[in-house]
């Protein structure tokens, strides 16, 4: 069937990808250190434009673009940490989230357009990419094939994702992964052990957020452009989702969580249309017409995550026995 | 509980009594050997001064006990000996070097490290993670090692031993793999201190070691901060439990109104005017006995009596 054929792609595809990496990220921050960040959309934009701007606008290599792109999220993250690491978890959240607001609107601003391309966004800079591409047509298993473009994508992403799900599993098993955990926990108890608990939430804080910003690669190569509107706070909220869906704390939360989250909302949005489609739709009108179809999948789909939430609040990897404990 | 308390506890014991046995009973007295001295330490929070203690003292090797009544800022004084809040004046040594103004976890690492009066276990990693997290110095706890088990995996292994032991000697071994958060309130006091010892201090500051422990766990509790000072450790507690107080301290300090009132040995303190004062009130010449209230209400009847006169009088001759 046409629907689950094309579910399935977009689950394994570039837009799973993005989320799969933004939500690692924030797994290193929440799920695992404890900090609510709410700018993961800003560290992504950080990338994605850094990349952008060094080759699009100042004619520089493809790779000093990724360098720029990665140096610049490592000092947002310092930006971001310095005065709010000192404080309660919740000021974190407030201060990422207008960072992140801050981000983009930067980017998208007239005053900017010469270097940032302005609402219009920056084109052009994928190149190098492209030359690398080994792949020359129409790539993959079975029926379940890409555009040359997109596999090469699809295959440098998910290469990614095992590369950064290597590196989480092997810090999170390891002592300093146990002290992160513990930050998480309670950060007074870990001071007076003599951990340095600020220097540990600034590392986790730079992991996550350089984890986060290959997310903001992978958002600007795959659709060879940039634009303000690809950083949207809702990005973040998705990654969010995304990761509680899949359990927080879990290596693999977010990947399972994301490939999930992508088949599921277009299986729906795919079968929605097809029921409502030509003259005499499956779905009677009066329940709902081919314009409702796209939406009613949202609806559909936030009422599957709150029954979720209720009925299995740890997601999908996660250890209902480990959430259960009072966090005192 | 004898058996957790080794025979070096009692030479050690003895040896401590002798060497305050001629320390002055005042505030801020001098000790033979401070491990740790404070100085002029004053906090403010708006117009209440919680903590203005001018001078004390604590022996090394000694169990003190921090006693007053409630709000008398012994934790406060504790956090800001500890590097858990800033003061307002003063300085502190310890070990003849000034901790004063030092982050916490630096104070950790010198050697002093607490416990907290709430109970603070990591829940959600188990009892044996909780222990090895305690551990200084972890070559597996800097971000770059980290990644190269070979680099840390002989460290852990004796840590992992070390902390064994002291899950063994804390009667925590059984408990081992258990999250931390299934612990009952006392099993998370013992994993408390136990976790405190993992970072080898010198000094350990228990803040309420006793609180909300049943009475069986506070004798094997007691037991274990006596073989604390068996281990050579010096321990400084703030307790509210009376009977732990008299029974495993060496010295003894009060603290009231965020001052220092008294100090001296658990025997001279119980007696102490200042203390009662404290804790009583100054005006607590309440009747003690049956006959010394019904002798006080006999007095105060008379003087009534005195004050109205014949009325009184008369009173008294229909009754009878």
């Amino acid at each position: 069937m046409d629907v689950i054929e094309s579910a399935l792609r977009q689950g394994l595809g570039a837009d799973a990808i993005i989320f799969a990496l933004a939500a690692i990220g924030l797994n290193v921050h929440f799920g695992y250190t404890g900090l609510l960040n709410f700018g993961q959309a800003g560290f992504m934009a950080m990338a994605g434009y850094g990349l952008a701007a060094t080759v699009s606008t100042f004619g520089l290599p493809f790779f000093v673009g990724i360098l720029v792109g990665l140096g610049a999220t490592v000092v947002f993250a310092l930006l971001l940490g310095v005065p709010t690491l000192r404080l309660r978890a919740d000021y974190l959240a407030i201060v990422t989230i207008a960072a992140a607001e801050i981000v983009r609107l930067t980017v998208g601003s007239v005053t900017l357009k010469d270097w940032f391309g302005g609402r219009d966004g920056l084109q052009a800079f994928t190149g190098t990419f492209r030359d690398l591409n080994p792949f020359s047509e129409r790539t993959g298993f079975g029926w379940l094939t890409y555009r040359a473009y997109d596999a090469w994508v699809i295959l440098v992403g998910w290469g990614l994702v095992v590369l950064r799900c290597l590196i989480v599993w092997a810090l999170m098993r390891s002592p300093w992964g146990r002290v992160l955990k513990s930050i998480r926990e309670d950060e007074d108890a870990v001071r007076s052990l003599g951990k340095n608990v600020y220097g540990y939430k600034m590392q986790s804080l730079i992991i996550g957020g350089l984890i986060g910003s290959l997310a903001g690669f992978m958002t600007a190569l795959r659709q060879a452009a940039t634009n303000p509107d690809d950083y949207f706070t809702e990005v973040t909220f998705f990654a969010y989702t995304v990761l509680i869906l899949g359990g927080a704390a879990r290596v693999l939360g977010p990947v399972v969580g994301s490939i999930l989250f992508w088949f599921l909302i277009n299986l729906l949005g795919g079968f929605f249309t097809w029921a409502t489609r030509g003259d005499d739709p499956l779905m009677p009108t009066w329940l709902m017409t081919s314009n409702q179809a796209s939406l009613v999948r949202f609806i559909i789909m936030g009422l599957a995550l709150m029954l979720l939430m209720i009925y299995r609040p740890q997601g999908i990897l996660g250890d209902r026995k480990e959430l259960a404990l009072d966090a005192r | 509980m004898p058996a957790d308390t080794p025979i070096a506890d009692f030479d050690r014991h003895a040896e401590i009594k002798q060497a305050l046995s001629d320390v002055e009973h005042e505030p801020g007295a001098k000790k033979p050997d401070p491990i740790l001295v404070a100085d002029n330490v004053v906090r403010r929070f708006g117009g209440l001064t919680a903590v203005d203690v001018d001078h004390v003292e604590v022996q090394r090797g000694a169990i003190t006990a921090l006693i007053g009544p409630n709000g008398a800022g012994k934790t406060t004084f504790f956090n800001l000996l500890t590097g858990f809040d800033r003061p307002d004046t003063g300085s502190w040594h310890f070990n003849d070097k000034s901790v004063s103004g030092v982050p916490a976890y630096k104070v950790a690492r010198r050697g002093m490290v607490r416990t907290f009066q709430l109970t603070k276990v990591l829940s959600r990693l188990t009892v044996i993670e909780n222990m090895r997290l305690g551990a200084t110095e972890q070559r597996g706890e800097q971000l770059v090692s980290c990644m190269i088990p070979g680099l840390w995996r002989t460290q852990e292994k004796a840590n992992t031993e070390r902390a064994d032991a002291l899950l063994e000697r804390f009667k925590l071994d059984a408990k081992r793999e258990d999250f931390a958060g299934s612990l009952s309130g006392g099993q998370r006091k013992l994993l408390e201190m136990a976790r405190a010892l993992m970072v080898d201090p010198e000094l350990v500051m228990l803040d309420e070691p006793m609180a909300g422990v049943n009475p069986a766990l506070k004798q094997s509790l007691l037991g274990h901060v006596k073989s604390l000072r068996g281990d050579g450790k010096t321990v400084l507690f703030v307790e509210h439990d009376m009977d732990m107080v008299r029974d495993i301290s060496d010295w003894v300090v009060v603290m009231a109104q965020g001052r220092i009132i008294a100090e001296g040995p658990p025997t001279a303190i119980m007696g102490d005017q200042r203390v009662i004062d404290a804790y009583l009130g100054a005006h607590h010449d309440a009747p003690m006995t049956q006959e010394e209230e019904e002798r006080q209400l006999a007095e105060v009847a008379e003087a009534i009596e005195a004050e109205l006169g014949e009325p009184g009088t008369t009173s008294e001759e229909t009754s009878s």
